[in-house]
């Protein structure tokens, strides 16, 4: 279909506009390594390091606030996985050759007219619901009017003054290591929009070109209330917000390749000022390690210039983040708010939902994170724990999975959050990738619960059960590896090892007690490991002592 | 990519001539004045004929073919564009299409309902062969990657397109004056305007250059210009045809219409291009009769064939204002209803007068909105800039004419932060009454009546100082795109001017998707009419 279309424009077929310095800035994302929060890590270990520096990043910022407060609001956009655009029938992928996925709807050429795909409804509805919102069963679409390159049509189909979705709240549990604690976040309104296409500028500057892939990709944009205080709060609230538009499947919430971006609004005011200082917006955050930062640097050079006595010098604008030099540096000055002429959108019907439609998405939504959350917790596992678990709507499956097998709960966390999350961080998998299935792994914790193999055995097994699958009752047989519970049976061996032992016997007899531990050692090397340690201690114990 | 940008104002090239049409050399269109020798029989058809049946019944017949057909078209266009300038783009195919046709009817395959029938198509409407320009300069050479919905179904059912009409700028305008290219005459009177914005579709069916032409109404470019070319034109209801293709003027408001020079033709036309279409979410999913099919010749009528008919003449719109010829000639058509056998009264709509503004702040705020794309960044015709607010401003100041600026400045201002509410708003209020005082009459009455506009066919340029004046020539015709109704003109008579008078318009209006009553109402009153000629003399005169 491109190609077929250039043939009608051939004359700008290769787009180029001339690249003016203040208008066209150059927005490149700066590449960083994706800096993975450590409760998110899946990796026990590096835990308390980065705690420790954490609660000192903290400990320093609050030192800093020194009687300010910092109000912060955020607008998220979420990139929905419809496998057409928000209005004409082409696909998009991310990373697709430039003005590849593109039709004369979504280049805005003349006589076309947008259709409303039905899926980015049941998205919005569906996202609406999960954040606790309550739906408008009749919306509308707006015009948003402003001239950019990358906005073929001169505007972009939003929604105005009547969203799909208004007035919910996200819980957030914030990480243990910050201090813990629940939080709810206020969400203003949800509503449906598209995105728009990308400017790509030349090496040398003097030009830009226009792709429109994204050009008509449907949108959710989410607006919180300003209810977060600090950088933790706001990467918290906006990686819950990951973890439900992943959990209900609307979005894959890729920051990276900006299916989830986030515009964070930070003003800072003295404490016990009633209204707001003026609010700086930053863009350019590509993850939640960068949004903590960045915000956390917002609000120390807006307090700096508040106790310097230039707070006149904050000023409302749009700042972007450097995560090379880990600063802010302004985009562009708002000069007085810009006027996008709203206006109801002629082409769209209005969107009239029915209670059945709802009820039925309300139906279909899944168990989201601070359900489970609470479910985990009702379980009696710790907070750490469950926000481990709950971080990941996979590793919930296989948790909950494991659970219906039979497995006891924190038996089952502590596997999966050890040794299970240690191989999927070095090997790069997902948990569903893994060969050991949730109910093999309720298996092996039940041979060891009751004995069947020890718990070192167990271990041993498991790397080759995620490797190559199998069952735990066969390769407890093929290798022999069952417990030997049989007293007799470790009797014999017990007699054996004294009978071979007499020097130490004699020795143990005559007060060196701490020799149990020699003949013990010796029946446990004589059984492969597979003696039950509790019985061996007993009988050994009887032995060495019946002499006396 | 190798340019496929043509000269769309080069009308017929003198290689396409075929040989077995005329015994004249051929030549190109700057010889046409002297080709006097055509006979005026050839070129002047009979009014009261409809040609889309008769065409049908010839090339079914084997009687005609449609090279032969298609040549009689041709040749008159080669005739009398000259003068008239009704299209900005033709065809170059319109021959190699009816050969086409021809072998297909030798095949005994089936050809569909507008076999062999030359359309005219607004430049508004995209082609995917032809340029479309919607009559702008900034879309100079622009040719659309897709055919227009209507313009798609036309084809579907045969028709071969005789080219692109010319236009007032993006449909705003009453004259065609206001086109980016030329100004098109009035068949009846070439120092007059044809009516606009669809002046060229007017023009072209007045002077039979096709047998009958889409056009666009947003307020009235459909049916003001056929009142002053003497044809009959069509308003359907909002959401009837597909506004897939068509350049959006005022998406609120914009339908594509029919011009013919019968009702039955434009009827023909109708049900071909009418219909839901997954491209545009606004079409209607009603469903389409065949609107020929249920009108009855007039000698098979009884001679009250309008009984039980209520008439509603609309009081407002013979009022003040307007001209008396055309009071007259609507009182006349009034009372040859009424002998038909219908009840006519006079019928208020209290918002009449308020339809106006309302409808000019709407069109404009819309328009403001959907012009934003014609930036020059994808398409059309860029302006040398080496910086982003000047490549906008140049190309837009370059490429679009006087009258779209003002239209886009006035709906800019409208739709402003603190303006939004007095004005936009304020406005939809009342599209909103002028929806009741419609309904409430179209309770009362079946069919409203009234002049299709104030005057007949003015002087080109007598109102080009004037915008409000031109504006106001709009009061019959805004309400009935404000409400969303179909609406039929029919010539009706004739007032003073030109060489032999110049035509009448008279409107029917009816509740939505009523199209099938007027056209069968007008198709009696059409047959009925009795000593009126509406071929103008422009196919005499060569
Ligand atoms: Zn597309």
């Amino acid at each position: 279909m491109a190609l077929f279309i250039f043939r009608g424009f051939c004359a700008n077929a290769i787009i180029l506009i001339p690249k003016n310095g203040a208008f066209l800035h150059k927005i490149r994302p700066k590449r960083s390594q994706f800096e993975v929060q450590a409760r998110r890590s899946g990796s026990t270990e590096a835990r308390p390091a980065q705690k420790s520096s954490q609660m000192a990043t903290r400990e320093r910022q609050q030192q800093q606030l020194q009687g300010f407060e910092a109000i912060i609001g955020i607008e998220t956009h979420v990139q929905l996985q419809t496998s057409t655009k928000a209005f004409c029938r082409c696909p998009y992928s991310y990373g697709s050759d430039p003005n590849t996925t593109i039709c004369p709807v979504c280049m805005g050429l003349p006589g076309t007219l947008p259709v409303l795909n039905s899926r980015v409804v049941e998205f919005a509805v569906k996202l609406g619901l999960a954040l606790n919102c309550e739906i408008s069963m009749k919306s509308k679409f707006d015009r948003k009017q402003y001239f950019y390159p990358d906005l073929p049509k001169g505007y972009q189909i939003s929604q105005f003054d009547i969203p799909i979705a208004k007035g919910g709240f996200l819980d957030v549990d914030l990480p243990v290591e910050f201090g813990g604690g629940h939080k709810k976040f206020g969400i203003t309104r949800v509503h449906m929009e598209e995105d728009a296409g990308k400017l790509v500028h030349s090496d040398t500057g003097s030009f830009s070109q226009v792709d429109l892939n994204r050009a008509g990709v449907p949108l959710l944009e989410i607006v919180s209330e300003p209810d977060m205080r600090n950088g933790i709060e706001a990467a918290e609230y906006a990686s819950e917000l990951q973890r439900v538009v992943r959990y209900v499947g609307v979005s894959n919430g890729n920051m990276q390749e900006g299916s989830l971006r986030c515009d964070v609004n930070v003003s800072v005011r003295p404490g016990g000022q009633q209204e707001f200082g003026t609010k700086v917006e930053i863009k350019n955050m590509n993850s939640f390690s960068a949004m903590n930062k960045a915000i956390d640097y917002e609000i120390n050079r807006q307090i700096l210039l508040h106790k310097q006595g230039q707070a006149n010098q904050i000023v409302q604008e749009t700042r972007l983040w450097d995560d090379a030099t880990q600063k802010t540096f302004t985009m562009r000055k708002k000069e007085g708010l810009a006027d996008y002429r709203y206006f109801p959108e002629p082409d769209l019907p209005e969107v009239v939902l029915t209670d059945e439609y709802v009820d039925q998405i309300r139906k279909s939504l899944p168990e989201l994170p601070e359900a489970k959350r609470r479910r985990y917790e009702n379980m009696g596992l710790t907070m750490q724990d469950v926000l481990f678990l709950a971080n990941d709507d996979d590793v919930c499956d296989y948790f909950d999975s494991c659970i219906q097998n039979g497995a006891e709960a924190k038996l089952a966390a502590n596997w999966i959050m050890g040794d299970i999350a240690a191989y999927l961080k070095n090997e790069k998998v997902s948990i569903k990738e893994i060969k050991l299935t949730p109910k093999e792994l309720a298996e092996l914790i039940s041979s060891i619960k009751n004995g069947t193999i020890s718990g070192k055995i167990g271990k041993e097994i498991l790397n080759e059960l995620i490797c190559k699958g199998g069952t735990v009752q066969g390769l407890i047989l093929e290798k022999d590896l069952v417990q030997i519970v049989d007293p007799a049976a470790i009797e014999a061996l017990v007699d054996g090892v004294i009978a071979e032992n007499p020097k130490q016997l004699e020795q143990y007899r005559s007060g060196r007690t701490k020799l149990q531990g020699f003949f013990a050692g010796q029946v446990m090397k004589k059984s492969k490991g597979k003696a039950n340690p509790v019985l061996l201690t007993k009988i050994l114990q009887e032995k060495l002592n019946a002499g006396n | 990519m190798p340019s496929p940008i043509q000269n769309p104002r080069l009308l017929l090239t003198s290689t396409r001539i075929p040989l077995y049409l005329s015994s004249k050399t051929p030549c190109t269109h700057r010889c046409f004045a002297s080709l006097p020798s055509l006979s005026p029989q050839t070129l002047a058809p009979q009014s009261t004929t409809s040609s889309i049946p008769s065409i049908r019944e010839s090339l079914l017949s084997g009687r005609k073919k449609a090279v032969e057909i298609a040549a009689e078209y041709l040749d008159r266009i080669r005739l009398t564009e000259p003068q008239l300038k009704s299209f900005i783009h033709l065809s170059d195919s319109v021959l190699k299409d009816a050969l086409e046709l021809d072998r297909k009817v030798e095949n005994g395959e089936d050809v569909g309902p507008l076999a062999g029938v030359l359309v005219g198509v607004k430049d508004n409407l995209c082609t995917v062969d032809m340029p479309s320009t919607g009559g702008s300069r900034i879309l100079d050479g622009y040719r659309p990657a897709f055919d227009a919905t209507a313009v798609r179904k036309l084809r579907e059912a045969g028709a071969i397109i005789a080219g692109k009409t010319n236009m007032d700028e993006f449909g705003m305008g009453s004259t065609t004056e206001g086109s980016g290219f030329h100004v098109t005459k009035n068949p009846w009177d070439t120092s007059r305007v044809p009516g606009g914005s669809s002046g060229g579709s007017a023009a072209a069916v007045s002077a039979r250059q096709c047998v009958a032409s889409l056009g666009s109404d947003t307020g009235g470019s459909v049916r003001q210009p056929a009142s002053f070319c003497g044809v009959v034109g069509l308003k359907p209801t909002y959401g009837r045809v597909s506004r897939f293709g068509l350049m959006a003027y005022a998406s609120s408001l914009d339908v594509v219409g029919v011009f013919g020079s019968s009702v039955i033709d434009t009827a023909i036309v109708l049900s071909a291009i009418a219909g839901h279409d997954r491209l545009d979410a606004t079409s209607s999913s009603h469903e389409v009769p065949d609107y020929s099919s249920e009108m009855i010749a007039l000698d098979q009528l009884n001679s009250k064939p309008l009984k039980g008919l209520k008439i509603g003449v609309i009081k407002e719109t013979l009022g003040d204002g307007i001209e008396a010829g055309v009071v007259s000639s609507i009182k006349a058509a009034s009372s040859h209803l009424e002998q038909l056998g219908s009840i006519v009264g006079e019928v208020s709509l209290s918002s009449f007068d308020l339809g106006l503004p309302a409808y000019y702040i709407l069109a404009s705020s819309e328009a403001s909105s959907n012009l934003a794309r014609y930036d020059s960044v994808r398409y059309g015709q860029q302006a040398d800039a080496d910086d982003l607010s000047l490549l906008y401003g140049d190309s837009r100041a370059k490429g679009l004419g006087h009258e779209v600026k003002m239209r886009i400045l006035m709906g800019t201002y409208a739709l402003s932060a603190g303006y939004y509410d007095a004005y936009y708003k304020r406005a939809q209020q009342v599209r909103t009454l002028v929806q009741k005082s419609f309904k409430d009459a179209l309770d009362q009455y079946d069919i409203l009546i009234s002049p299709a506009a104030p005057s007949a066919a003015y002087k080109i340029g007598e109102k080009t100082n004037d915008p409000l004046a031109m504006y106001a020539g709009d009061i019959m015709t805004v309400n009935v795109n404000l409400a969303g109704l179909p609406s039929l003109v029919v010539p009706c008579g004739f007032v003073e001017g030109g060489a032999s008078g110049l035509p009448v318009g008279l409107q029917m209006i009816s509740s939505s998707f009523s199209e099938g009553k007027l056209l069968r109402v007008g198709h009696i009153f059409e047959q009925s009419l009795q000593g009126y000629n509406f071929v103008p003399p422009v196919l005499s005169e060569n």
